[in-house]
């Protein structure tokens, strides 16, 4: 496949292992801090083939994982009233909240439907006049711009009938409360290539030079993991901290100037918790004026949710790169894909998720 | 499912772990014998000193009519395909249909051409059927329930529970067309190159399978919904024995592997209507490939990986790097209704 075997090729993987054995002299520890890129390192045995001294650690770039279990019980409580139809991306609709998930409230009778985009959403609000059509807007700086826009374009055709239940989250504040908390062992981030695309380079170029941390913006497929794990090893061995964009065919420091500029016409910036991490200020967003009718926690009145999470789970732990999922006692036990605790469990691009599916009676010798 | 308010949830019927518990739990569990208890894709009955196959499926696929097919031909030959995994030979269908209010009589008849065409090519005939007709609202246009019954005119041992450790692991051509075809279908997906679905009846290359193999061939399953990894998680299972395939060997479509890319989907859990699994003996598993590649349906077939000694029975697959990691069964729902 055009574009994509170029950066799977066996023999080009070998050549960049071979720098990298040849470069690293003592132990790292390195966060990955794109889920993505955590299924991508397990998926393809990365973490296998790396020398014993680098340590890859697993981030909170998850936004599924990461979304408070206040928003997945306002959610549910929205679904559940027989005027709305919900709608948000396949994993949401697995997620735990405080008693079931959406896909329970489903088959309890809620108007429930995956999409694969905001303008799906929009398209089905035109559609049913009669209907509250709710989205479920989760993800990072990759996914806001989309939702930006189909919150100007309700705007501009005045649908009364499209509401968004925002719970987006920005990547640079999380990798700051990362690095500002004591129990950082994190060296070295390889930064989300995607993410970047949209941000550009100026916030993570304050921040290594600020906490002296390396940082490489990295792609999704092997040889593009690799070449970040060589950038961040170089720079360590090196004494260096600067950002190191190793993903050039896609991300330019700029990035994307007409995206950035929709995001800030549409979203203001807010305290947001994190789910298994607590509140991190400033890094998450809300509809600013004039955009602020088309907000379903307001709109629907679900602002106090009483919501409890699962005692057991060690998900915030993983999230911040300080556990790994099979150090959690219910992990493949009480806790497994069909009965997740934690969203780390659930999402395509959760730690839990990743062990539990690739490696897990490998790594925890155990189950 | 152990509260007494679950209810039933689109995964419960996706072919995977879901699945495979609510039929232990509920049916199986229920109504307790032999032949059900192997859940092999057909039930092997011994009557009057002769084996016979016997099974039943049904097709809600949506949308009914699909690039490579439609739900008659589909419902055809999946049903072919199920007791062509125990290598006997077809003898009879039937077919029920469940129709909604308001469906177009010619889309009837299109569908029942396709059933019709579909058996003749696998050389069986729809002996008896039935019809029932629901308000508009209540059914999604056409449901199709068809039931088998095949002879099983040899003596080898072929069953999910056969596999032994050195076994070649075969898959007779290219992985994840029907669901990628399906999901294309629904979603109109602009790909560049059409997928047409594989659907197809498989009872002919069998045939030749087992004459190359003979009773090398340890067992065959239609690896349909959850894809080649949950067929070959429930034979891991059903055998006590690992399997380790390699990422390299898997033959995949461009279109398919590129599709599957966009979408976040494996090929791996997606389904297949025209392919079949085969486990043979080491010794025979080339003269098997050559055979299933002398086949119309088997032009792309490829040896995938092997039956290993694995007390947990795993299935794992090495990676294009070198590792080997687990393939798991998949979790919940990849896509509804694709069958």
């Amino acid at each position: 496949m055009k574009y994509l075997d170029e950066y799977r090729d066996p023999e080009l993987a070998a050549r960049l292992l071979k720098s990298i054995r040849e470069t690293v002299t003592r132990p790292c520890v390195i966060m990955e801090i794109c889920g993505g890129q955590t299924h991508s390192i397990l998926r393809n045995g990365i973490d296998k083939v790396l020398p014993p001294e680098i340590e890859l650690v697993h981030g909170p770039g998850c936004p599924v994982c990461v979304t408070p279990i206040e928003i997945i019980d306002q959610a549910i409580a929205i679904a559940s009233r027989p005027s709305v139809i919900l709608t948000s991306f396949g994993d949401m609709l697995r997620v735990p909240g405080t008693s079931g998930d959406l896909l329970t409230a489903r088959s309890r009778g809620a108007d429930v439907r995956i999409v694969y985009s905001p303008l799906d959403a929009l398209t089905m609000a035109r559609g049913n006049p009669d209907r509250q059509v709710v989205f479920l807007a989760v993800g990072f700086e990759t996914t806001t711009p989309h939702t930006a826009m189909a919150a100007r374009q309700a705007a501009r055709e005045g649908l009364n009938n499209f509401f968004l239940l925002v719970a987006h989250v920005m990547v640079p504040p999380v990798i700051e409360f990362l690095l500002s908390a004591p129990s950082n062992r994190v060296q070295a981030y390889l930064l989300a290539g995607h993410v970047c695309t949209v941000t550009g380079l100026g916030d993570y170029e304050r921040i290594a030079a600020r906490y002296r941390v390396p940082m490489v913006v990295t792609g999704f497929e092997p040889l593009d993991i690799l070449a970040g794990v060589l950038g961040a090893v170089s720079q360590l061995e090196r004494g260096e901290a600067c950002v190191d964009n190793r993903y050039a065919r896609v991300v330019e420091a700029g990035g994307n100037v007409s995206a950035k500029a929709m995001v800030a016409e549409v979203y203001e910036t807010v305290d947001r918790r994190w789910r298994g991490i607590g509140m991190i200020p400033a890094s998450g967003l809300r509809l600013r004026e004039p955009y602020r009718r088309f907000d379903a926690a307001d709109v629907f009145r679900v602002n106090e949710m009483g919501s409890a999470e699962s005692s057991v789970c060690i998900s915030g732990l993983v999230l911040q790169g300080l556990k790994k999922p099979f150090e959690c006692p219910a992990f493949g036990r009480e806790c497994t894909p069909r009965t997740p605790l934690g969203a780390t469990m659930v999402s395509s691009e959760g730690a839990c998720a990743a062990y539990y599916a690739y490696h897990r009676r490998l790594e925890a010798g155990r189950i | 499912m152990s509260s007494e308010r679950a209810r039933i949830q689109l995964a419960h019927g996706s072919g995977g772990g879901m699945s495979r518990d609510l039929i232990a739990e509920v049916f199986v569990k229920a109504f307790d014998n032999a032949p059900l208890n192997r859940q092999d894709d057909s039930a092997v009955l011994e009557l009057y000193g002769r084996r016979f196959a016997f099974t039943t499926d049904s097709y809600v696929v949506d949308p009914i009519f699909f690039p490579g097919g439609d739900i008659g031909d589909l419902a055809v030959n999946g049903t072919i395909n199920d007791l062509s995994t125990t290598g006997g030979t077809p003898i009879a269908l039937s077919a029920g249909f469940i129709i909604e209010e308001g469906f177009l009589l010619d889309d009837l008849r299109r569908v029942v051409d396709s059933m019709k065409r579909a058996a003749a090519e696998a050389g069986v005939q729809i002996v008896t059927g039935d019809t029932k007709v629901v308000e508009r609202g209540k059914g999604d246009k056409l449901f199709v329930n068809t039931s088998g019954l095949a002879l099983i005119d040899h003596d080898h041992q072929i069953s999910c529970a056969n596999l032994k450790t050195g076994d070649s692991v075969i898959i007779t051509g290219s992985l994840a067309d029907h669901g990628v075809a399906i999901l294309a279908a629904r979603e109109d997906l602009p790909l560049q190159t059409p997928v047409p679905s594989d659907t197809a009846p498989l009872n002919g290359l069998v045939r030749e399978i087992l004459a190359a193999g003979g009773e090398a061939v340890h067992a065959m399953r239609d690896p349909t919904r959850g894809g080649v990894a949950a067929a070959l998680n429930e034979m891991a299972r059903s055998s006590r024995v690992g399997i380790a395939i390699e990422e390299a060997l898997l033959p995949i479509k461009p279109p398919v592997s590129g599709a599957c890319e966009i979408l976040g989907l494996d090929p791996l859990y997606l389904a297949n209507e025209g392919k079949m699994l085969v486990f043979v003996g080491r010794e025979r598993a080339e003269q098997v490939l050559e055979a299933a590649r002398g086949h119309r349906y088997g032009r792309e077939a490829a040896i995938i990986g092997e039956v290993v000694e694995d007390p947990k029975n795993l299935v794992s697959i090495g990676t294009r790097l070198g590792a080997r990691r687990i393939l798991d069964m998949p979790v919940g729902l990849q896509l509804p209704r694709i069958c």
